[in-house]
């Protein structure tokens, strides 16, 4: 196991393979990602299907310090589409970091107290090994060879960075989306290394609908001619028609009714007539195809199938006699499930089956439903209840760890 | 003045009903108040009792502004939430002025005290002269300091005077440890009062009540 700072295009794979570098130069933030990375090598890590990695790295990016005792670090994690970026600009997109309104100097999560740890997940393409990273048996990207994940693959691969990093319990463990799934699973299967959780506008298992959407983009994406089966590394393309067609279909999932009409209504985009075509006529439309667009040039085809699937065989209760509450016996973790009002892809019923579960097993729980109109994407944006929910609650936490606030 | 207000430099403005169920509380103690409206009383048991406290609350906003405020509340209510509840999960639950909004007041007891130990439940007193002397006098529902709100605006399903509730307790078999009344800035009433005074006299009442 050894510490990469600033790993080069050169420390990568064996000679040759940096003419596909050249040719798809968005290999390089899978291989060698901008960020903090650290690699086990013939470090195992074992998979829920039954296969492993033989070796695995884990890109990651980190905020404030970490305290003498270790006792102020929290680990956050990360949605579907998200990466280890979240505060500060990030050097792939040039963008602001992904929870910038939640986390930073003075904010709800404040850097000046706590330290912030955020890793790429297990099959994503961001640094964190995935299926566009280099097969160690054939020594090319791993394409459909990559075995599938599943959220406690994900969240294995960040229990080897936190044991890395020589932290025992993490002060908490926060995400909203697929990272509130993370938070979940890291509270069920590690209870003794959460002090607090906060699983945010998520689920404790995907509902059928959210399988079938997620199967509306896979299959957009293996439509793509340029897919080619999962090896389009190998040929030179990128199957962008497919994966920007799947973000446009998981986007409005992301956002409500009441969202889009309030941007876009009907209004059309750039003319004042119709134009009898299937051109982007409407504003909405054209916003889609902006949205599917640039996803393309950030985002790996196959990790979005991945990931995905990781997420659709997610089920706690599954592994607990069907049972939700089982899975939290025991647990002395303090937890924050926060929903939100216009949220349908992960509605406030799901929090609130969550809340039940943690009820029925006496936890130490907080429950809110934040009043919102912009649905899914609600956890990201500027919701000032959400922000005083989680500093209330982050704080007192603190208080209970015997941290100084 | 109650002891524990003179024994701490809790705010004048605290509530005098939680004062009297604050007493009622062993120091920490695992609490659950149901009904917990902006978390005053958890706070007070917070600071003062050094308890494990959780409350239930009906109101979104009211939830919101609990959870800003550090306390550990989720957003639901007695007829729903309670049955989630495994037994003997707290030393007390705690329904402050809130038994009769609820559906199935009978259900909400029992569960209570299920996953609590002991049960202190408070509300106001229907058999208050005040309350007898509107009804009887002026022939209209009474409205009330202690009973504010108009029939038609009252989120009161379920009123019940000192007698009712007693009955009730006997039906499911729980035990009364203590229980009195009192009136609207917190004064109990002589502890030698007959029942039938407390149920005349006494604007509010509260009940510490133990399984048998």
């Amino acid at each position: 196991m050894n510490e990469i700072a600033k790993p080069s295009i050169e420390d990568v794979g064996p000679a040759g393979e940096t003419s596909l570098l050249e040719t798809l130069p968005r290999l390089k933030e899978a291989w060698t990602p901008s960020s903090k990375v650290v690699r086990f090598d013939n470090e195992p890590l074992k998979l829920d299907s039954g296969q492993q990695l033989p070796s695995f790295q884990v890109a990651y990016e980190t905020w404030g310090t970490l305290n003498e005792d270790k006792s102020n670090a929290i680990l956050v994690c990360h949605a579907l589409t998200g990466d280890q970026y979240v505060v500060g600009k990030n050097p792939v997109t040039g963008k602001p970091g992904w929870w910038e309104t939640l986390i930073g100097p003075g904010k709800a999560i404040d850097t000046d107290k706590f330290f912030i740890i955020c890793a790429n997940i297990l099959g994503g393409c961001m640094g964190t090994t995935g299926p566009a990273s280099l097969n160690p048996k054939t020594g090319r990207p791993y394409g459909l060879a990559f075995p599938v994940i599943t959220i406690s693959d994900m969240v294995n691969a960040q229990v080897r960075l936190i044991d890395h990093l020589g932290i025992g319990q993490l002060f908490a463990v926060i995400g909203g989306s697929m990272g509130g799934m993370q938070v979940l699973d890291w509270a069920v299967r590690h209870k003794d290394r959460v002090f607090a959780a906060m699983p945010i506008a998520t689920a404790a298992r995907h509902s059928s609908q959210n399988i079938a959407f997620h199967e509306v983009g896979r299959q957009a994406v293996m439509a793509d001619p340029d897919w080619c089966r999962g090896d389009y590394f190998e040929h030179g393309r990128v199957p962008e028609k497919g994966l920007g067609v799947a973000r446009m279909a998981a986007h409005i999932t992301y956002l409500s009714e009441e969202a889009l009409h309030h941007k876009f209504g009907r209004n059309l985009q750039n003319r004042d007539e119709r134009t009898f075509s299937f051109d982007a006529d409407f504003q909405v439309e054209s916003y889609l195809r902006h949205q599917g667009s640039t996803f393309v040039d950030r985002f790996d085809a196959n990790a979005y199938l991945y990931i995905t699937r990781a997420m659709d065989y997610f089920d706690i209760a599954a592994e607990h006699g069907n049972f939700l509450a089982n899975a939290f016996r025991g647990t002395r973790t303090r937890f924050l499930v926060v929903s939100f009002t216009s949220d349908w892809l992960y509605p406030t019923r799901e929090s609130r089956h969550i809340v039940r579960a943690l009820n029925a097993v006496a936890a130490n729980v907080s429950f809110v439903e934040i009043e919102s109109n912009k649905g899914h994407d609600a956890f990201l944006l500027d919701e000032p209840e959400f922000f005083a929910s989680v500093a209330g609650f982050i704080n007192a936490a603190a208080q209970h760890r015997g941290l100084q606030t | 003045m109650s002891a524990l207000r003179r024994a701490s430099n809790i705010q004048a403005s605290t509530r005098p009903d939680h004062l009297l169920i604050a007493e009622m509380v062993a120091k920490g103690a695992r609490v659950l108040d149901v009904g917990c409206g902006d978390g005053a009383l958890l706070q007070l048991l917070g600071e003062e009792k050094g308890v494990d406290a959780r409350g239930i609350e009906i109101e979104r906003e009211k939830v919101n502004a609990c959870v800003a405020r550090g306390l550990s509340v989720i957003q639901g209510d007695a007829d729903n939430d309670l049955a989630d509840y495994p037994d003997d999960a707290f030393d007390y639950a705690i329904l402050s002025l809130t038994i009769q909004a609820t559906r199935r007041p009978k259900t909400v007891l029992e569960n209570l005290l299920r996953i609590g130990r002991r049960a202190i439940v408070s509300f106001p007193n229907f058999g208050h002269w005040k309350v007898r002397g509107g009804l009887l006098i002026n022939g209209r529902m009474p409205v009330t300091d202690n009973l504010p709100e108009s029939w038609y605006e009252t989120p009161n399903a379920h009123l019940c005077t000192i007698y009712d509730f007693a009955d009730l307790v006997k039906s499911i078999e729980a035990e009364v440890e203590d229980a009195f009344s009192f009136n609207a800035r917190g004064k109990r009433l002589g502890i030698k009062q007959s029942i039938w005074l407390q149920n005349l006299l006494g604007e509010k009442a509260v009940f510490l009540l133990k399984r048998r």
